[in-house]
């Protein structure tokens, strides 16, 4: 089922040209001695169908082509990479595993591949290769890939979310870092509010960051929305204490933090008003990328912080993976695996890192030593981000149910809903375990 | 002889009395019949199947990517105790009520406005319909900004003239109270040319000859109005009124783009609903009963308007009113 869109047209186009100018690089070359000696050898006239999530950083999405073209030129593998957006993949995986046609591979978000487990290509043995080879994965990486003993999916990288905030603003408020206790964090917030220069996070319809935010509520204080049996267990004193914390925290936020949506705390961050939020690296990357002096100004003025750690006393962050799922309807699954090795193998994935200078993170441990952790202080927490996460679900099994909580809002709308004063404690709970029993049933 | 004519006696009788099927052929019901079998697959496969699927997917648990087992009115059951659902209801009647009176007066003003002889009518015209033909995510995307709690335009200016103090921000998209009257604002600006266009098309089918008349027997602007002008334009008034709050009814684009439900579900229409329960959250089953729960609102609107307003004497071509 090849699709020819002027944007598949264009980024055939684009491959060749890249193929034809790569020739006799090192990069070609790498990828033909590879080719060679990979335990993963492509069928003959195998062509792949690819859809991948839509990029926000340029230079990962050239980067990923670099690699694919490195691949089509050293094995003969045509491969179509087609994008769609975040809130796209989703749907779209799953109406091809359920109808048994459609893309090879999807490289989708979170626990895409825990839908239709049995619809999922074994990949255990490019798991055990890649894990051999680069120092083992991180638990998360497992948490994502594997089903029993089986690995479904690669878990290719993490994108990671962090405190970002303004290095001038938080020492006029009396603090030299980002306190790393939920007790610190709420005085520090205090005092940027106190200074007319608040924070923010996110209650509205913002399905990364707002999540997050939640997310990190909840768990930071020993909450979590169901326990180990998938028993719904939101309505709890843990709770309570993560939503009066949370009410606290929104009452020396700037004003408007119940409409904003994944866009709006990036657009006041490099726009002045906003001292303090959390957000991938995307802030930092565009105002360093860009020309105009305001915005380089920012992005010397900003850092990145861990999330602080609450009662729960350990870091309990959700940060979103990006897992490499291959179909088991493909014709060429050997293609497929010798793909997804190839990718992840340091000679491609170390220049794709780099390029994506910090929105992924690698989730295989030798990359610790990647430029981009060191080169730039920077980018140093985001290194950390695949090792630091939790998994979607905490507690509970990583299925669709606790991908349906996370799209529904469940519990960002759970936070909102006391904080804008709409509900009780007590009411806000009780809806949010209503919505929950009714998707856990 | 007598054998040929005890032979031929049934071929004739076949002939004088045609069988069933010999007189179907003629029939030109039938032949009718099979004329109409085009236009009445093309509604079956539109119109029948997809509405009949979706109130059969209300009562199943289907989810994105695999079907479901028929449950019953359980979806329904749930949406009765559900107090999201019951708010986006109420709010889809307040939003549809009030943008539609606020639509109705200031179009029919506009429309009256225009009938007017004045300079520039054509051009004044053309440029009641900008909100018309910007596409809806645009304008909705120009509401985002003016209603944005920091960049708001409304803000500064009022801060500009001195009536708020500087610093002072309004909540408009964060406050849920302020986020409704936001978006209702904005879908009126919206419909208005719509209504008011439709209205002056139905004023200018008015023959002036009755205006001359009732002045010359001394009628008043408004005796002018209640007596012709609102009698003649009653059954457009029914018509578009009826559209427009179908319309509005069933808005998604312009929630979608400006608040996509939030803040905390204040400004979620039953439509916005229905797609983030069902496509996004995965729940076809709940969301089609959702949408599937607008149906009954949309058909006693359609009644209201087509029974209410529509059944005048003069319609049946008596003079009277």
């Amino acid at each position: 089922m090849t699709k020819l869109t002027r944007r598949s047209a264009l980024k055939g186009g684009a491959g060749l040209l890249g193929a034809g100018a790569l020739a006799g690089s090192g990069f070609t070359e790498f990828a033909k001695a590879w080719a060679q000696a990979s335990p993963f050898r492509p069928e003959a006239g195998a062509t792949l169908n690819l859809m991948r999530w839509r990029r926000f950083v340029v230079a990962e999405d050239e980067a990923f082509n670099r690699i694919v073209a490195a691949f089509s030129a050293a094995t003969g593998v045509r491969i179509n990479v087609t994008s769609e957006s975040f809130d796209d993949m989703q749907p779209k995986a799953s109406v091809a595993a359920n109808t048994g046609t459609g893309p090879d591979m999807f490289w989708a978000l979170y626990s895409t591949p825990h839908l239709f487990p049995q619809r999922c290509l074994d990949v255990s043995d490019v798991a055990d290769y890649l894990g051999k080879k680069y120092g083992g994965w991180v638990p998360v990486a497992e948490a994502y890939g594997k089903l029993g003993d089986k690995w479904i999916a690669i878990p290719a990288a993490i994108n990671g979310g962090y405190i970002n905030y303004r290095i001038s603003q938080i020492k006029a408020a009396g603090f030299n870092e980002v306190p790393q206790t939920n007790a610190g964090f709420l005085e520090l917030c205090k005092a940027l509010k106190a200074k007319n220069t608040p924070a923010g996070f996110p209650l509205g319809r913002a399905s990364g960051d707002g999540n997050a935010y939640a997310y990190w509520l909840l768990w930071s204080h020993n909450a979590a929305q169901v326990d180990e049996n998938s028993k719904v267990i939101i309505r709890s004193a843990e709770t309570e204490a993560a939503l009066n914390y949370a009410k606290a925290l929104y009452d020396t936020f700037i004003q408007g933090t119940a409409a904003w949506n994944d866009a709006s705390n990036n657009r006041l961050f490099l726009s002045g008003e906003l001292s303090l939020t959390a957000n991938g690296i995307s802030i930092y990357a565009a105002a360093n990328a860009s020309a105009d002096a305001k915005q380089k100004e920012i992005a010397a003025d900003m850092d990145h912080a861990y999330w602080p750690i609450g009662p729960a006393g350990k870091p309990t962050e959700i940060q979103l993976c990006f897992p490499m799922v291959t179909m088991g309807y493909t014709k060429f699954p050997n293609a497929c695996k010798a793909f997804t090795a190839f990718m992840l193998e340091a000679e491609q994935f170390n220049p794709w890192l780099e390029a994506a200078a910090g929105y992924l993170t690698h989730t295989l441990n030798a990359f610790d030593n990647n430029p981009v952790w060191t080169k730039d202080p920077k980018n140093r927490v985001f290194r950390d981000a695949s090792k630091r996460s939790l998994v979607a679900g905490h507690r509970g099994k990583l299925d669709e149910k606790a991908a349906t909580a996370m799209a529904d809002f469940i519990v960002v709308d759970m936070f909102a809903n006391f904080c804008t004063g709409r509900e009780t404690a007590a009411g806000a709970m009780q809806l949010a375990e209503r919505q929950l029993q009714r998707i856990y049933r | 002889m007598a054998m040929d004519s005890l032979a031929a006696t049934p071929a004739r009788m076949a002939r004088s009395e045609p069988s069933r099927w010999d007189r179907l052929r003629v029939n030109r019901n039938w032949l009718g019949l099979w004329f109409m079998v085009p236009a009445m697959a093309f509604l079956l496969l539109f119109l029948a199947y997809p509405l009949g699927l979706g109130i059969w997917m209300s009562m199943t648990d289907m989810r994105i990517g695999r079907g479901g087992t028929f449950i019953g009115i359980e979806n329904y059951v749930y949406l009765l105790d559900d107090r999201d659902f019951l708010r986006a209801t109420a709010f889809t009647l307040t939003y549809t009520f009030v943008a539609s009176i606020f639509k109705f007066a200031i179009g029919l003003y506009l429309a009256i406005l225009l009938n007017n002889n004045m300079p520039f009518k054509a051009i004044i015209r053309a440029i009641v319909l900008i909100p018309f033909i910007v596409p809806t995510v645009l304008s909705a995307v120009a509401f985002w900004w003016i209603f944005d709690t920091q960049f708001s335009i409304i803000t500064w200016l009022l801060r500009k003239s001195g009536l708020i103090e500087p610093g002072y921000l309004i909540n408009w998209l964060g406050d849920p109270f302020l986020a409704q009257c936001s978006v209702i604002f904005a879908n009126i600006w919206r419909g208005i040319p719509f209504i008011a266009i439709t209205l002056l098309a139905g004023l200018q089918t008015v023959s002036p000859s009755l205006y001359e008349a009732a002045t010359l027997d001394g009628a008043s602007n408004w005796q002018r109005f209640r007596y012709i002008t609102y009698p003649l334009l009653t059954p457009i008034i029914a018509v578009v009124m009826t559209f427009s709050v179908l319309f509005t009814f069933t808005d998604f684009q312009l929630i979608w783009a400006m608040t996509r439900g939030g803040p905390v579900n204040a400004t979620h229409l039953m439509a916005t609903l229905s797609y983030q329960r069902g496509i996004l959250g995965g729940r076809l089953g709940e969301g089609a009963a959702i949408a599937t729960a607008m149906v009954p609102f949309l058909l006693a609107a359609i009644m209201v308007s087509w029974f209410g307003l529509q059944r005048r004497k003069w319609q049946q071509g008596e003079a009277n009113d």
